[in-house]
Protein backbone atom coordinates (compact mmCIF):
# COMPACT_ATOMS: atom_id res chain seq x y z
CA UNK A 1 0.00 0.00 0.00
CA UNK A 2 1.49 3.23 -1.13
CA UNK A 3 2.01 5.85 1.44
CA UNK A 4 2.77 9.06 -0.67
CA UNK A 5 3.59 12.66 -0.09
CA UNK A 6 0.96 15.13 -1.86
CA UNK A 7 2.93 17.65 -3.83
CA UNK A 8 0.98 20.20 -3.30
CA UNK A 9 0.69 20.18 0.67
CA UNK A 10 3.39 17.81 1.94
CA UNK A 11 0.79 16.19 3.47
CA UNK A 12 0.87 12.64 3.75
CA UNK A 13 -2.06 10.35 2.16
CA UNK A 14 -2.88 6.77 2.45
CA UNK A 15 -4.69 4.99 -0.22
CA UNK A 16 -5.07 1.94 -2.11
CA UNK A 17 -4.89 0.77 -5.82
CA UNK A 18 -8.67 -0.19 -7.18
CA UNK A 19 -8.67 -3.65 -8.78
CA UNK A 20 -11.65 -2.87 -11.30
CA UNK A 21 -11.01 -0.42 -14.22
CA UNK A 22 -8.55 2.18 -14.88
CA UNK A 23 -6.52 3.15 -11.38
CA UNK A 24 -5.07 6.85 -11.80
CA UNK A 25 -1.96 6.41 -9.20
CA UNK A 26 -2.01 10.53 -8.88
CA UNK A 27 -5.11 10.30 -7.88
CA UNK A 28 -6.49 7.00 -6.12
CA UNK A 29 -10.45 5.56 -5.68
CA UNK A 30 -9.51 4.87 -2.03
CA UNK A 31 -8.48 7.20 -0.30
CA UNK A 32 -8.34 8.48 3.46
CA UNK A 33 -6.10 11.74 3.77
CA UNK A 34 -6.02 15.28 6.03
CA UNK A 35 -6.60 17.26 2.68
CA UNK A 36 -9.62 18.82 1.97
CA UNK A 37 -12.17 16.70 0.10
CA UNK A 38 -13.02 17.44 -3.88
CA UNK A 39 -16.36 15.93 -4.23
CA UNK A 40 -16.13 16.83 -8.23
CA UNK A 41 -12.90 15.30 -8.38
CA UNK A 42 -13.83 12.22 -7.27
CA UNK A 43 -17.25 12.07 -9.21
CA UNK A 44 -14.88 12.45 -12.21
CA UNK A 45 -12.37 10.07 -11.04
CA UNK A 46 -15.25 7.36 -11.72
CA UNK A 47 -16.97 8.72 -14.56
CA UNK A 48 -16.11 7.16 -18.20
CA UNK A 49 -17.62 6.91 -21.26
CA UNK A 50 -19.62 4.20 -20.09
CA UNK A 51 -21.27 6.52 -17.22
CA UNK A 52 -24.77 7.97 -17.79
CA UNK A 53 -25.35 8.57 -14.09
CA UNK A 54 -22.87 9.43 -11.07
CA UNK A 55 -24.04 9.44 -7.89
CA UNK A 56 -22.09 11.61 -5.09
CA UNK A 57 -22.35 11.15 -1.45
CA UNK A 58 -20.57 14.12 0.79
CA UNK A 59 -21.01 13.91 4.43
CA UNK A 60 -20.75 17.07 6.27
CA UNK A 61 -20.06 18.16 9.87
CA UNK A 62 -22.99 19.44 11.23
CA UNK A 63 -23.56 21.83 13.92
CA UNK A 64 -25.56 19.75 16.14
CA UNK A 65 -25.70 16.00 17.45
CA UNK A 66 -27.88 14.34 20.26
CA UNK A 67 -29.25 18.04 21.68
CA UNK A 68 -25.46 19.37 21.86
CA UNK A 69 -24.36 22.33 20.13
CA UNK A 70 -20.83 21.14 18.11
CA UNK A 71 -18.29 23.05 17.72
CA UNK A 72 -15.68 20.63 15.71
CA UNK A 73 -14.93 17.22 14.97
CA UNK A 74 -11.44 15.57 15.12
CA UNK A 75 -11.68 12.30 12.77
CA UNK A 76 -9.16 9.76 13.85
CA UNK A 77 -8.58 6.68 11.22
CA UNK A 78 -6.16 3.38 11.20
CA UNK A 79 -5.84 4.56 7.55
CA UNK A 80 -4.47 1.11 6.14
CA UNK A 81 -7.16 -0.90 7.40
CA UNK A 82 -9.49 2.15 6.13
CA UNK A 83 -8.44 1.69 2.91
CA UNK A 84 -8.62 -1.87 3.00
CA UNK A 85 -11.72 -1.53 4.26
CA UNK A 86 -13.27 0.78 1.56
CA UNK A 87 -11.49 -1.54 -1.22
CA UNK A 88 -13.54 -4.44 0.21
CA UNK A 89 -16.69 -2.19 -0.06
CA UNK A 90 -15.89 -1.91 -3.42
CA UNK A 91 -15.50 -5.29 -3.83
CA UNK A 92 -19.18 -6.19 -2.35
CA UNK A 93 -20.62 -3.74 -4.44
CA UNK A 94 -19.22 -5.17 -7.29
CA UNK A 95 -20.56 -8.24 -6.92
CA UNK A 96 -23.88 -6.76 -6.10
CA UNK A 97 -24.03 -4.21 -9.29
CA UNK A 98 -21.34 -5.08 -11.71
CA UNK A 99 -21.68 -1.83 -13.57
CA UNK A 100 -20.14 0.69 -11.02
CA UNK A 101 -17.33 2.16 -10.30
CA UNK A 102 -16.64 3.37 -6.59
CA UNK A 103 -14.53 5.99 -5.16
CA UNK A 104 -14.58 6.65 -1.31
CA UNK A 105 -12.39 9.42 0.00
CA UNK A 106 -12.09 10.62 3.70
CA UNK A 107 -11.05 12.71 5.71
CA UNK A 108 -9.33 12.65 8.80
CA UNK A 109 -8.18 15.59 11.78
CA UNK A 110 -9.90 18.32 12.72
CA UNK A 111 -12.81 19.22 11.00
CA UNK A 112 -14.98 22.78 11.38
CA UNK A 113 -18.79 22.78 10.88
CA UNK A 114 -19.42 22.82 7.21
CA UNK A 115 -16.47 20.57 6.12
CA UNK A 116 -16.95 17.43 4.13
CA UNK A 117 -15.57 14.27 6.25
CA UNK A 118 -16.10 11.62 3.21
CA UNK A 119 -17.11 11.80 -0.11
CA UNK A 120 -18.59 9.21 -1.89
CA UNK A 121 -18.84 8.59 -6.16
CA UNK A 122 -20.62 6.22 -7.55
CA UNK A 123 -20.50 5.76 -11.48
CA UNK A 124 -22.61 3.61 -13.45
CA UNK A 125 -24.42 3.51 -16.89
CA UNK A 126 -27.98 4.22 -15.24
CA UNK A 127 -28.93 6.15 -12.37
CA UNK A 128 -30.66 3.41 -10.32
CA UNK A 129 -27.53 1.52 -9.66
CA UNK A 130 -25.50 4.39 -8.47
CA UNK A 131 -27.79 5.65 -6.34
CA UNK A 132 -28.48 2.29 -4.56
CA UNK A 133 -24.30 1.37 -4.28
CA UNK A 134 -23.96 5.14 -3.07
CA UNK A 135 -26.29 4.03 -0.04
CA UNK A 136 -25.02 0.66 0.19
CA UNK A 137 -21.21 2.30 0.73
CA UNK A 138 -22.37 4.74 2.98
CA UNK A 139 -23.81 2.37 5.16
CA UNK A 140 -20.64 0.01 5.11
CA UNK A 141 -18.52 2.77 5.95
CA UNK A 142 -20.45 3.64 8.99
CA UNK A 143 -20.43 0.24 10.13
CA UNK A 144 -16.64 -1.36 9.45
CA UNK A 145 -14.16 1.09 8.55
CA UNK A 146 -11.82 2.03 11.41
CA UNK A 147 -12.15 5.74 11.54
CA UNK A 148 -13.18 7.63 14.51
CA UNK A 149 -15.05 10.75 15.67
CA UNK A 150 -14.45 12.86 18.62
CA UNK A 151 -17.16 15.49 18.96
CA UNK A 152 -16.38 18.95 20.64
CA UNK A 153 -19.18 20.46 21.64
CA UNK A 154 -20.36 23.30 24.55
CA UNK A 155 -19.35 21.94 27.66
CA UNK A 156 -17.44 19.00 26.95
CA UNK A 157 -16.19 16.44 24.50
CA UNK A 158 -17.24 12.70 23.54
CA UNK A 159 -15.66 9.46 21.52
CA UNK A 160 -18.46 8.62 19.02
CA UNK A 161 -19.28 5.09 19.33
CA UNK A 162 -21.11 3.49 16.75
CA UNK A 163 -20.89 -0.39 15.32
CA UNK A 164 -18.02 -2.74 16.57
CA UNK A 165 -16.31 -2.96 13.10
CA UNK A 166 -17.13 -6.65 11.63
CA UNK A 167 -16.83 -7.02 8.40
CA UNK A 168 -18.05 -10.51 8.32
CA UNK A 169 -21.19 -9.82 9.94
CA UNK A 170 -23.69 -10.87 7.76
CA UNK A 171 -26.46 -9.49 9.17
CA UNK A 172 -25.29 -5.88 9.37
CA UNK A 173 -24.05 -6.12 5.61
CA UNK A 174 -27.63 -7.48 4.91
CA UNK A 175 -29.24 -4.16 6.67
CA UNK A 176 -26.82 -1.84 4.68
CA UNK A 177 -28.25 -3.74 1.43
CA UNK A 178 -32.15 -3.27 2.63
CA UNK A 179 -31.83 0.63 2.81
CA UNK A 180 -29.49 0.32 -0.40
CA UNK A 181 -32.48 -0.74 -2.10
CA UNK A 182 -34.85 0.75 -0.17
CA UNK B 1 7.02 -13.15 21.41
CA UNK B 2 7.07 -9.94 21.24
CA UNK B 3 3.93 -8.39 20.15
CA UNK B 4 2.93 -4.64 19.12
CA UNK B 5 -0.43 -3.20 20.08
CA UNK B 6 -2.14 -0.14 18.72
CA UNK B 7 -4.69 1.56 20.30
CA UNK B 8 -7.40 4.06 18.74
CA UNK B 9 -9.77 6.61 19.54
CA UNK B 10 -10.64 5.93 23.16
CA UNK B 11 -8.93 2.90 23.61
CA UNK B 12 -5.87 5.07 22.71
CA UNK B 13 -6.60 7.87 25.59
CA UNK B 14 -7.72 5.47 28.30
CA UNK B 15 -4.60 3.36 28.08
CA UNK B 16 -2.58 6.33 27.66
CA UNK B 17 -0.76 5.10 24.63
CA UNK B 18 -1.33 4.77 21.21
CA UNK B 19 1.37 1.93 20.83
CA UNK B 20 2.83 -0.42 23.30
CA UNK B 21 4.99 -3.93 23.43
CA UNK B 22 4.40 -7.20 24.88
CA UNK B 23 5.90 -10.23 25.56
CA UNK B 24 3.74 -12.84 25.73
CA UNK B 25 3.29 -16.94 25.73
CA UNK B 26 3.73 -18.79 22.93
CA UNK B 27 0.26 -19.75 21.63
CA UNK B 28 -1.29 -16.55 22.46
CA UNK B 29 -4.00 -15.39 20.58
CA UNK B 30 -5.33 -11.79 20.04
CA UNK B 31 -7.72 -12.07 22.98
CA UNK B 32 -4.33 -12.83 25.25
CA UNK B 33 -3.44 -9.84 24.25
CA UNK B 34 -6.62 -7.97 24.99
CA UNK B 35 -6.55 -9.79 28.75
CA UNK B 36 -3.10 -8.99 29.44
CA UNK B 37 -3.69 -5.12 28.34
CA UNK B 38 -7.41 -5.12 30.52
CA UNK B 39 -5.25 -6.69 33.60
CA UNK B 40 -2.70 -2.82 32.73
CA UNK B 41 -5.67 -0.65 32.46
CA UNK B 42 -8.82 -2.07 34.04
CA UNK B 43 -10.98 0.87 32.62
CA UNK B 44 -10.91 -0.95 29.23
CA UNK B 45 -12.58 -3.80 30.53
CA UNK B 46 -16.09 -2.26 29.61
CA UNK B 47 -15.04 -2.63 25.78
CA UNK B 48 -14.55 -6.26 25.97
CA UNK B 49 -17.87 -6.82 24.30
CA UNK B 50 -17.68 -4.43 21.69
CA UNK B 51 -13.60 -4.57 20.76
CA UNK B 52 -12.53 -5.69 17.68
CA UNK B 53 -9.31 -6.51 16.07
CA UNK B 54 -6.68 -6.29 13.29
CA UNK B 55 -3.74 -8.17 12.89
CA UNK B 56 -1.07 -7.26 11.03
CA UNK B 57 -3.14 -4.93 9.21
CA UNK B 58 -6.02 -7.15 8.58
CA UNK B 59 -9.38 -7.67 10.36
CA UNK B 60 -9.08 -10.49 12.86
CA UNK B 61 -10.80 -12.52 15.39
CA UNK B 62 -10.26 -12.02 18.78
CA UNK B 63 -9.59 -15.98 18.46
CA UNK B 64 -6.50 -15.13 15.98
CA UNK B 65 -3.16 -16.73 16.83
CA UNK B 66 -0.36 -14.60 17.47
CA UNK B 67 3.40 -14.77 16.12
CA UNK B 68 6.54 -13.27 17.17
CA UNK B 69 6.51 -9.57 15.89
CA UNK B 70 3.08 -9.17 15.58
CA UNK B 71 0.84 -6.27 15.38
CA UNK B 72 -2.50 -5.91 16.78
CA UNK B 73 -4.84 -3.39 17.06
CA UNK B 74 -7.90 -2.82 18.71
CA UNK B 75 -10.66 -0.90 17.79
CA UNK B 76 -13.46 0.36 19.73
CA UNK B 77 -17.00 0.52 17.85
CA UNK B 78 -16.53 3.03 14.73
CA UNK B 79 -17.89 6.12 14.11
CA UNK B 80 -16.66 7.19 10.62
CA UNK B 81 -18.55 9.04 7.74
Amino acid sequence: MPLTSDAATGRSVISGAYTKGVSNPRSPRFQVTADSLDAAAVAASVAGPTTGAVATFVGLVRDHNAGRRVLWLDYEAFAPLAVKAFERIATEIAAQWPSVDLAIHHRTGRLGIGDASIVIGAASPHRAEAFSACRYAIERVKQIAPIWKHEHFEGGQVWIEGATADPEDEAARQAAMARACS
Amino acid sequence: MLVTIRLFARLRELAGASELQHELPEGASARTAWERLVRDHPSLEEYGRAVSCAVNEEYARLTTPLKHGDEVAFLPPVSGG
